[in-house]
């Protein structure tokens, strides 16, 4: 589903992905972990062509992102991104927000659009909020708004980019839960987050990123039972048990 | 003490009067269409100046500074005494079966304030978090349409402020057309002062008139800002 054959980029003199190899197939559930400044939001915002890479190759969905035919808007339509910020559109309510790229990109009949937006809104737990603004709903509200915001257009891939590190701490597990059931769901998700519940018991393969590089690819149980790198070993030490 | 007896009731009654109802008349229609024209190149420039195209960003430039640092009384000779020489024969001959002081005046107030809106929007995008774009492109939305949907609306909220003055600066600036012969409420007063002698009259009336309308435009923008718009306060 999303392929990385030795991507790499700059930002000036700064080697921010060093030659990334990754594979996520299809319904996979990838966490990504690492240091801040390691490249890991840098890497799934290549994915969505947030930021273009400056070697190598990069397939999501059976096409080549160099590829002169690309039709930009059309792929990040099938790939839902939910941002550390939210970033829902102040200006909208929460139904709003969900129903304004389905209509005005896919040209979803409103009736239709609005019908799937409270459905979703159900579905993450919000459906008395429709009429409120971003303003009026706590973060992790917003948060569970977001990802509902990114389902509304079906996508075949779904990318978190810490999406609970803006929360407060008792926020973080109702937009854990969302993230879970998608995860159950079958949906391939890209997750960047320090949230190693999630990525223990929810997740397919945890990824290790430092300096640009991939040190440990794992499933979970192995990853966190016998993490081969002394990068990742240290790493895990003081996420799990910071204060040793 | 003031020796003067104010003489209202010449002035505000019979054919004088009828002549300031018209020209407050004439003031609000050429008011508005030059609003419409002002706001619709004004987004239109600040776009391209924002816009990913270096050759149109510095045609938009090159507009701004022409039209911004002229004085508004020389665009207006301008577009009376001087556009017809190069405009094509067919409008020529269209524009004079039409009022062609009016549409210049029009096309003068509109343009030269179009390039003052401009900035304002210019600066009002520029506030709006790029996160915003990158929410909106995320979702499959182009250049364009992210503008349209979602940076524009927010944007023209934050701008709304310094348009009012536009709009009020419109307004009182329509009085200029009075010199290539638009009968708006300037041009009215000073005719009700030529056959009546009541030039205090005459103006004040006018320019209470002015006053009126520049409350009336201020409050209806005050309120739609309140209640059309009121949740972006929120943010």
């Amino acid at each position: 589903m999303i392929e990385f054959h030795d991507v790499h980029k700059w930002f000036g003199k700064l080697h921010v992905l060093a030659g990334v190899n990754l594979r996520v197939e299809p319904g996979q559930v990838v966490v990504v972990c690492g240091p801040s400044g390691s490249g890991k939001s840098t890497l799934i915002r290549t994915v969505n062509q947030l930021e273009r890479i400056d070697q190598g190759r990069l397939v999501v969905d059976g096409q080549d992102l160099a590829s002169p035919g690309l039709d930009l808007n059309r792929l990040r339509a099938e790939v839902g991104f939910v941002f550390q910020q939210f970033n829902l559109y102040p200006h909208l309510t929460a139904l709003e927000n969900i129903t304004l790229a389905p209509i005005k990109v896919r040209r979803a009949p409103k009736v239709q659009a609005r019908q799937e937006a409270l459905d979703l809104l159900e579905r993450v737990g919000l459906a008395d909020k429709a009429g409120r603004y971003p303003a009026q709903l706590s973060g992790g509200q917003q948060q569970r708004v977001a990802i509902a915001r990114a389902l509304a257009m079906r996508p075949k891939i779904m990318l978190f980019d810490e999406p609970t590190s803006a929360l407060d701490p008792e926020m973080i597990g109702e937009v854990l839960a969302v993230m879970g059931d998608l995860a159950s769901s079958g949906m391939t998700m890209m997750v960047v987050t320090h949230e190693m519940g999630f990525a223990r018991h929810l997740s397919h393969r945890v990824v290790f990123i430092d300096q640009g590089q991939i040190l440990e690819d794992a499933p979970p149980e192995e990853f966190f039972a016998n993490p081969r790198h002394p990068r990742t070993q240290q790493f895990l030490r003081q996420v799990l048990s910071p204060l040793h | 003490m003031l020796k003067y007896h104010f003489d209202w009731g010449t002035v505000l009654s019979g054919r004088y009067l009828d002549w300031l109802l018209s020209g407050v008349v004439v003031t609000l229609e050429i008011s508005a269409l030059s609003l419409a024209l002002a706001m619709f190149l004004g987004v239109l420039v600040a776009m391209l100046r924002l816009g990913p195209l270096g050759f149109l960003r510095r045609l938009a430039q090159a507009y701004l500074e022409f039209f911004r640092n002229t004085p508004l009384l020389v665009q207006i000779f301008f577009w009376y005494f001087g556009s017809y020489k190069i405009l094509p024969q067919a409008l020529n001959d269209w524009l004079a079966t039409t009022n062609f002081e009016f549409a210049a005046g029009v096309v003068a107030l509109g343009i030269y304030t179009s390039a003052f809106i401009a900035e304002d929007i210019r600066s009002g995008v520029r506030a709006i978090p790029k996160e915003q774009m990158e929410a909106a492109r995320s979702a499959g939305f182009g250049y364009l349409g992210a503008m349209r949907h979602v940076i524009l609306p927010q944007a023209v909220r934050i701008t709304i402020p310094p348009l009012v003055n536009q709009f009020l600066n419109l307004t009182k600036n329509s009085s200029l057309a009075m010199t290539i012969g638009v009968a708006e409420l300037t041009y009215q007063a000073r005719q009700v002062e030529s056959y009546s002698f009541k030039g205090l009259e005459a103006f004040s009336a006018a320019a209470l008139a002015y006053l009126l309308i520049s409350l009336f435009i201020a409050g209806a923008v005050n309120l739609y800002t309140r209640w059309v718009l009121r949740p972006a306060a929120g943010r």
